[in-house]
């Protein structure tokens, strides 16, 4: 199991590097976006994979790491799905200005030259 | 007054001074004054009160505490020497105050011009009075940063910010290697207290850092003090207003160099280092200052050149060696800081009155000008050094010091007293130039300004500084002579010579001297009588040589020549170039880290592989390969790929038992999708390569390499978190979380819990993030201009306006208005469903999963939905969205709700809960952290819906943009449409 999700992770990496090397800033977003999905696996991994545990806590009781899940890499996911998201539509809109500036959607806001 | 709140006032005084003046009016020309007038004085008086125990020979400390755990206090350490210093820079600073009040004009913004007037004094006061050598530095910093702003005080023109910028470069430079040095004389001592370092002389001579510790010492030294060959820029800093250069170059910046020197002598003195390199700078520039001086047009400027050559002295006496020249310097710089002043005010005068500093059209201002005749023939007489006069004295001092230096070479100091009788004889010259120049001779002919006495207070320094000259020169043991031997005390101790300071020593050989060079001096001048008023400009025999001109080119080829190579040899502006070394970077020092310590088998044995899962992810990894493929030419498939994985992705959290996360990712996706299908719209087309055209050999070789280094990133990525996976460290931070959530936090969604409680502060600063980036992106699209291709009308939708036009029975529109009108219908009905579902998952986010920013995207998708189908015009017209209220209340809420637990003495983001039975409806959490996760629910709606319609409305208004041209062709001018004015959804409208 463990080396299925890492290497999906490998995967998501090595296209999102792939993307984000290439010259169009589209490709560049799409990039960051596979490379979020990575990084947020990877820290959720680092709790652990297991399947079956339970999410939340009896009302009243006291939980321990033997019948549930680590809550912690999961918190920090949650805020890195959402703040991947802000990024990715900052960059968005930085894509679109740059392109309505400069005409191009390269990233160095020019075309290379021949 | 306790010595710790004198010392303190002395130096806090000024600052605090400065910190008013800045405050006042532009044109608040007589308040500046008083303040500063008053500021001074009351320095002066300070500096006085502390006489009585500096003169029995003590010393006033005062040790504020700073950071005492690193050794850092403030202190201060006044002795008789820096007592001298700081009577100057109070006195003359009075003085100068005075004048400049005269001085000024009024269109001047003269608050401005005082505030750096006394934080440039507050900084000396630091560097006289500092007990700590870092400190001193500091200050001797600030006074170099000070004195940029006031010789750049008229900042509109271009000769006081070139001067400016060179004063600064020069001294700022040589504070740095000041630094570099205190750091070694702090190592070679083992503490920067200034009272450690006076008492630890042998051992920093012995030691064998002693020569580079000193070059970067007298480097500081010897360029604030302008002292050959860092000379060149005292002339440039003339383009200051007059009060700052006879306040700067008589009494205060260039005397720190001076200062440090003497300050440091007894322990840095001594041996043939200093001797050569301070006494070679002191005579080189004692020299060349006096000769070029001579041939100056500009009054200021042979005042400048002449500066040059005093401190040339001064450094010199400092240079050879002996008690008694010390006490000849020390001596001289307080002449020279009297005469100097008063005849900078003086230029000043004649500049003020007559319109004009240029001595070949100067003459004659004896008669229209007689008073201030008067008192700058006394002056000058005293930088000629004649006898009866302060300046006497001290030359007198100088030649017998010159007559009896010894040192290691017999040869060139047998030459010092001719050297030194020279040097005198060429002040006899440019002092006479001076005087005769502009007072004497002819009645001057078209100057700017009809020349008369100034107002009395203008004067009035002058007055005091020459009356000061006089009363030194005449009787020199009654006045100056205590003062003289406090601060010769404090350098020597108990080294202290014995000295004279009458007038008549009997008719020795300096007297001889001094006769011979007050001859020569009066030859030289009837000499050059010819070629002075022949009016060339330059030095003879220097022409070529400009140090200002050396200067420049340095400075070009640094910041200029050097920094471009450099850039163009070490750096890219090419993203992808810095993307490529950033990965390569990060994969090497992965692969380096692996290659020293090995890649160890985990503590936990991998679980046995479910095909279900393997199956989800060969279709991820598919989708992720497939984006990679399409995201060139195939935008919206890449699109649809990448959302593919991201299910995978979603579908991985919930496998593993992560509900929480899945309901986000899931969310977060479908708004990703949605944003980024609106940016597609303004990206160019490109349409694919034809199959046969042959890639080129340059990009087929970049691409190989960008492909090994994406294939080394992701096998390297996969190892790490397979290296993770299996690994389990023996304690666990979950564990008290998983512990405490119930018990402490009153939720059963640990998750949750620790998002709203544990760790609010955190998400309190992503939610922060998250508001300002919509903010960003709403800003961002208000000043958008669409690129020209992108400005037309979707070809999908000319056809379908060309087929309402075609058609007799259709208006315009029909088909838009009709478009997906049953998915319109059934989106509308839904929307109070997702409203209900949203504020579900926010209400039962504490204990089961869900929470605010899941409820927000709901909340968020409702709203994109209606757009999306509905169409932004329609939806507007019936629905008033402000998210930016919306972003508003929910930072609010959730900082309020944070502060609240202030009220009950907590500290900020305690959460309190109990639980409210509701009858029938259950027992439902009432905790704090519910109010909390309220206001992160608004911000996230706010935000989300914030950049969805400004992205959005950017169509509307590009259809605006196209319709302007057919607009203006119907010459209907105030017709055409603002721009911007509806389309901004935070204003109000949408």
């Amino acid at each position: 199991m463990e080396l299925v999700v890492a290497l999906g992770i490998g995967v998501l990496t090595g296209s999102g590097m792939w993307l984000l090397l290439r010259p169009r800033t589209f490709q560049v977003i799409m990039g960051l976006s596979l490379l979020s999905y990575a990084v947020n696996l990877f820290i959720f991994s680092t709790g652990g994979l297991r399947t079956g545990l339970a999410p939340v806590l009896e009302p009243g009781a006291v939980g321990s790491l033997a019948n549930h899940a680590d809550p912690l890499p999961q918190a920090l996911v949650l805020t890195a799905i959402v703040i991947s998201f802000a990024t990715t539509a900052l960059f968005l809109v930085v894509l679109i200005a740059s392109r309505g500036l400069t005409g191009t959607d390269h990233v160095d806001g020019r075309e290379r030259e021949r | 007054m306790p010595d710790q709140l004198l010392l303190a006032v002395l130096v806090g005084l000024p600052f605090a001074g400065a910190l008013v003046a800045m405050l006042l009016p532009t044109h608040a020309r007589d308040a500046a004054g008083w303040l500063a007038g008053g500021v001074t004085l009351v320095a002066l008086a300070l500096v006085w009160v502390a006489y009585p125990t500096v003169s029995l020979g003590g010393v006033l400390r005062a040790e504020i505490g700073w950071m005492p755990t690193l050794g850092l206090d403030l202190s201060l350490r006044l002795d008789g020497f820096a007592w001298l210093f700081a009577g100057l820079i109070a006195g003359i600073g009075f003085l100068v105050v005075l004048y400049a009040r005269y001085y000024m004009s009024r269109e001047d913004p003269v608050p401005r011009f005082f505030a750096f007037l006394l934080a440039f004094m507050g900084s000396m006061m630091g560097v006289v009075l500092s007990g700590n050598l870092i400190q001193l530095v500091f200050f001797w910093e600030l006074t170099s940063l000070f004195s940029f702003l006031l010789i750049g005080y008229w900042h509109h023109t271009q000769a006081a910010r070139d001067g400016a910028r060179m004063a600064l470069t020069v001294t700022a430079m040589g504070g740095l290697a000041l630094f570099a040095g205190v750091l070694v004389l702090g190592q070679i001592v083992g503490s920067y207290d200034l009272d450690r370092v006076l008492a630890a002389g042998d051992v920093i001579r012995a030691h064998r850092f002693y020569e580079p510790m000193l070059v970067l010492i007298l480097l500081g030294a010897l360029t604030k003090s302008a002292q050959f060959p860092f000379h060149f820029w005292l002339p440039h800093a003339m383009a200051a207003p007059t009060p700052v250069s006879a306040y700067l170059h008589s009494a205060t910046l260039v005397k720190a160099g001076v200062f440090l020197m003497a300050r440091l002598w007894p322990v840095l003195a001594g041996t043939d280092a200093w001797f050569w390199i301070v006494g070679g700078a002191g005579l080189i520039t004692l020299l060349i200052g006096a000769y070029i001086a001579i041939f100056q047009h500009d009054l200021k400027g042979l005042l400048a050149y002449s500066t040059i050559s005093h401190l040339g002295l001064i450094t010199l006496l400092l240079g050879l060696n002996s008690d008694l020249a010390m006490v000849a310097a020390i001596f001289h710089i307080l002449n020279h800081a009297a005469f100097k002043a008063s005849l900078f005010m003086a230029a000043g005068i004649i500049d003020h009155e007559t319109g004009t500093r240029d001595i070949r059209r100067l003459s004659g201002l004896n008669r229209s000008m007689p008073f201030t005749a008067r008192l700058a023939l006394v002056a000058s007489a005293a930088m000629a050094g004649v006898p009866l006069l302060n300046g006497f004295i001290s030359k007198e001092m100088f030649f017998a010091e010159a007559l009896t230096a010894q040192g290691p070479f017999a040869t060139p100091l047998g030459l010092l007293p001719l050297f030194a009788m020279l040097a005198s004889a060429f002040a006899v010259t440019y002092s006479l130039r001076f005087l005769h120049g502009a007072f004497f001779g002819p009645d001057p002919v078209d100057l700017p300004q009809t020349p008369h006495e100034p107002a009395a207070w203008m004067r009035f320094p002058v007055e005091i500084l020459v009356l000061a000259c006089i009363m030194v020169g005449v009787l020199p043991a009654a006045t100056i002579g205590p003062f003289l031997d406090m601060g010769a005390r404090a350098v020597l101790g108990d080294a202290t010579p014995v000295y004279s300071l009458s007038i008549w020593h009997g008719f020795n050989l300096p007297l001889v001297m001094s006769i011979i060079a007050l001859v020569g001096g009066v030859l030289l001048y009837l000499a050059l009588q010819r070629y002075l008023q022949s009016g060339r400009e330059g030095v003879p025999l220097l022409r070529g040589i400009e140090g200002r001109r050396l200067f420049e080119r340095t400075m070009v080829f640094l910041s200029w020549r050097l920094a471009r190579t450099l850039e163009g040899l070490l750096g890219t502006r090419r993203l992808q170039q810095q993307l490529r070394l950033t990965m390569g970077v990060a994969v090497f020092a992965a692969g380096w880290a692996v290659w020293h310590r090995g890649f160890f088998q985990g503590n936990v044995p991998a679980t046995p592989v479910d095909p279900v899962i393997a199956l989800v992810w060969l279709v991820g990894a598919g989708c992720a390969l497939g984006a990679a493929w399409m995201a060139k030419y195939h935008r919206l498939a890449a699109l649809i790929l990448l959302g593919g994985a991201g299910l995978v992705v979603c579908i991985t959290y919930v496998w593993f038992s992560a509900p929480d996360l899945a309901v986000t990712q899931l969310l977060v996706e479908v708004v990703t999708t949605v944003l980024l299908l609106l940016g597609l719209r303004w990206l160019p087309k490109r349409l694919g390569a034809g199959a046969g055209s042959p890639v080129e050999v340059v990009s087929l070789s970049r691409r190989l390499r960008d492909l090994a280094l994406a294939i080394a990133a992701g096998g390297g990525m996969a190892a790490l978190a397979y290296g993770v996976m299996t690994r389990l460290p023996p304690e666990l931070l979950a564990d008290q979380f998983l512990a405490r959530a119930y018990t402490e936090g009153g939720g059963t969604n640990v998750v949750n819990v620790i998002l709203v409680d544990f760790r609010g502060f955190d998400t309190l600063g992503e939610i922060a993030v998250l508001a300002a980036v919509a903010l960003t992106v709403f800003a961002l699209l208000r000043r958008f201009r669409p690129a020209p291709d992108s400005v037309d009308l979707p070809e999908q939708q000319r056809e379908q306006r060309d087929h309402d036009v075609a058609d007799p029975r259709r208006q315009d529109g029909d088909t838009v208005s009709d478009w997906l009108l049953v998915p319109s219908v059934i989106t509308r009905m839904l929307f109070p469903v997702f409203g209900v579902v949203a504020v579900y998952l926010l209400l039962r986010g504490h204990d089961l999963p869900g929470g605010g920013f899941a409820a927000g995207l709901t909340l968020s998708i409702a709203f994109l939905l209606q757009y999306m189908i509905c169409g932004a015009d329609w939806l507007e017209a019936r629905m008033v969205l402000r998210p930016l209220r919306w972003i508003g209340f929910g930072l609010l809420l959730a900082t309020l709700t944070g502060a609240a637990a202030w009220l009950f003495g907590l500290p900020f983001l305690t959460t309190y809960f109990a639980y409210a039975d509701l009858g029938w409806l259950g027992r439902l959490p009432m905790a704090s952290a519910l109010i909390f996760d309220i206001g992160i629910f608004a911000l996230v709606v706010g935000s989300t819906v914030l950049m969805l319609i400004a992205l959005a409305h950017q169509s509307i208004r590009g259809h605006r943009a196209a319709a302007r041209p057919l607009a203006k062709l119907r010459a209907t001018p105030s017709s055409a449409p603002s721009q911007t004015a509806p389309a901004s959804p935070g204003a109000g409208g949408v």
